[in-house]
């Protein structure tokens, strides 16, 4: 393989003839560049709603109450269902094995007062198990404990905004917090991949926060997430037996939608994994295409390259050039221009994509990427396909009688 | 050198086939210089291509350097025709985007010489066509007569036992062939057998026998009388 008198040979008649090896370079070149551009895209629209959806957990579970729309058992419609304590106690009871994070819920806006600087903002009064949940990352001090549970301490967990709003450049850690008249201790800044919004929240614990505001054992809402040894389909039906059991608990009809809401993160995960699925399809499909293109343009530009060179091959032949030796030199050139090509057109696609990687956030198309894997392997493809379709026509010039190829005009 | 017995080659025409050389015999020993004339369709070039292995033949026996020419595959003629022939053609064949002294270098790279070697060895051979001064001109910058001088010195690069050349003066001028006859004349003075193809009487004239072809056969074989310039 590694003779260099060959590869002067062939390093010759590549640089002597551009227009020839230009072509055959500008398709594989191009098909290289366009799929690397197509699949990035694709990638990029896939990271868009990877990002969309990292909000909160994915396998969250929320438990909302409100008015009967319909007459059950005597009852009338129109009445007000009211979770209580009791409720939590019963689904963590029912299904402790399918559940991981559970916390009831209390949720005010309220106003929050900062030496001058004041707004209001949903202050949530959860469990610490909450904080999974909602897939909050704390950046300094602590995450509400059991123990500010069970002492009804006066402390908060404030999002990384409320921090920048109410403190400034400073750190709120330790600081207390006028909260409708009532002074609470800042123990932690949180940041959430979810967004602005779900970095506006303060936490406090769900006990003290009853205590004070809601009448008994009364709660808002509840949140969990279901075990992650269930399957998608396990854990739609496990809030479809759930909803059942509290419906018949708090006397609500069956077909009743909107006394008891439970909303399953499972069911749109579900939903996005199909989607995700018919992109991978879509983008697959243009990644083949595409290659399917290269090669059927490679094929014809080798044919023509061999047709062209048909007197040049007669000549050497009549010299002494065995057709081993006429097959190996197309072959050997052809693979080193689509190699070559394919190489650069690979560079252009992934620069391209870096350089324009920013601009195409606003048309749902993040971070575009490529990997390297997948370019690499589709350039070896289209390697292989130029090498296949400059062995065919080779072989078959390399058969043709000298004295066929040396009238060739 | 060459010995041909009872050659016969037919073309398929479609249904038909073309009877070109019907049952020749030749003998051209070492060193001679032979023209073959004849009008076109006669079966001279299809002789010429047989004779330098570039096509088959149907019947009758061919002996090249004294070896039988049989059951050739195109890997065998190759090497054969690398080993002992050396071809002129009438529009010169030379490669388009190879300098004169790579295109005489070209049969030498086909027998695996090195690089270097074949080098000088081309440049010797320029030299002897008294071309050196053109050696890295590409064949679009050269004029006819030069190109087929290069051709000449492609042609004896290998050191062949036999140089065929078809038609070398037939895209020439008469003072540009004239001095490729003379270089012809010269390598067969040296002792090369020299085999050439021409339809023109004042070619064929400054060899030393011309076989005259009609029809696919044969039809005179005669010893030039060499007139003594006066």
């Amino acid at each position: 393989m590694f003779d260099l008198d060959r590869w002067r040979e062939i390093f010759q008649a590549i640089s002597k003839n551009k227009l020839r090896t230009a072509l055959s370079g500008f398709t594989i070149a191009f098909a290289i560049l366009l799929f690397t551009l197509l699949f990035g895209v694709g990638n990029g629209l896939k990271h868009t709603f990877e990002k969309q959806f990292a909000g909160d957990s994915q396998n969250s579970i929320y438990v909302n109450s409100g008015r009967t729309t319909k007459p059950y058992k005597g009852l009338q419609s129109g009445r007000r269902i009211q979770f209580r304590n009791e409720d939590s106690k019963f689904i963590n009871e029912k299904f402790s094995d399918k559940i991981q994070y559970f916390s009831p819920n209390i949720q005010r806006n309220m106003q929050v007062i900062y030496g001058g600087e004041q707004n209001r903002y949903n202050i949530r009064a959860v469990y610490p198990d909450y904080q999974p949940l909602e897939s909050a990352v704390i950046q300094d001090g602590r995450f509400l404990t059991y123990l500010d549970i069970e002492r009804r301490s006066k402390v908060v967990a404030i999002g990384r905004l409320v921090e920048k709003d109410l403190f400034d450049q400073r750190s709120a850690l330790g600081k207390n917090l006028n909260i409708e008249g009532i002074s609470y201790k800042v123990v932690g800044v949180f940041n959430d991949p979810g967004g602005d919004n779900d970095e506006r929240y303060i936490y406090t614990p769900f006990t003290t926060f009853q205590g004070m505001y809601k009448p008994n054992d009364e709660l808002d809402y509840i949140g969990m997430t279901f075990s992650p040894d269930l399957s998608v389909d396990q854990a739609i039906s496990f809030s479809n037996l759930l909803t059942k059991m509290l419906k018949e608990k708090h006397n609500v009809d069956p077909r009743d939608q909107g006394a008891i809401r439970v909303r399953n993160y499972a069911e749109g995960t579900k939903n996005v994994q199909q989607f995700m699925t018919v992109l991978n399809v879509i983008i697959l499909f243009i990644g083949i295409g595409t290659l399917v293109a290269g090669i059927i343009g490679i094929s014809n530009i080798m044919v023509y390259i061999v047709r062209e060179r048909t007197k040049e091959l007669g000549i050497r032949k009549a010299l002494g050039a065995t057709p081993k030796s006429i097959v190996g030199m197309i072959m050997m050139e052809s693979i080193f221009v689509t190699a070559l090509a394919g190489y650069s057109g690979l560079m252009i696609g992934v620069f391209t994509l870096d350089a324009l990687g920013k601009t195409l956030e606003k048309y749902f198309i993040l971070n575009p990427s490529v990997e390297i894997y997948v370019v690499v392997g589709a350039t070896i493809v289209l390697i292989i396909a130029g090498t296949i379709a400059g062995y065919i026509p080779a072989k078959r010039a390399a058969r043709i009688k000298p004295i066929v190829a040396l009238n060739d005009e | 050198m060459i010995k041909i017995e009872k050659l016969h080659k037919s073309y398929p025409m479609g249904k038909d086939s073309l009877h070109v050389l019907k049952g020749l015999d030749l003998h051209i020993k070492e060193g001679e210089f032979v023209a073959i004339m004849g009008s076109s369709g006669s079966g001279k070039s299809t002789l010429l291509n047989i004779v330098g292995l570039l096509d088959g033949h149907d019947e009758g026996n061919y002996y090249l350097n004294g070896q039988l020419i049989e059951n050739l595959d195109e890997k065998k003629a190759a090497i054969l025709r690398n080993k002992f022939l050396g071809f002129v053609f009438q529009s010169f064949n030379l490669i388009t985007y190879k300098t004169a002294v790579e295109n005489v270098a070209l049969p030498l790279y086909y027998q695996g010489m090195a690089r270097k070697e074949r080098q000088e060895k081309a440049m010797k051979y320029l030299e002897k066509v008294g071309l050196e001064d053109r050696a890295d001109h590409l064949p679009s910058e050269l004029s006819g007569g030069e190109k087929q001088r290069v051709a000449v010195a492609r042609a004896l690069a290998t050191n062949p036992k036999v140089v065929l050349a078809d038609e070398p003066t037939g895209a020439l001028d008469s003072s540009t062939s004239d001095s490729v006859m003379e270089l012809l004349k010269d390598i067969n003075r040296e002792g090369m057998t020299v085999f050439v193809i021409t339809h023109e009487e004042d070619i064929a004239e400054q060899t030393d026998r011309i076989v005259r072809l009609k029809d696919g056969v044969i039809i005179s074989d005669e010893k030039v009388n060499k007139k003594v310039n006066a």
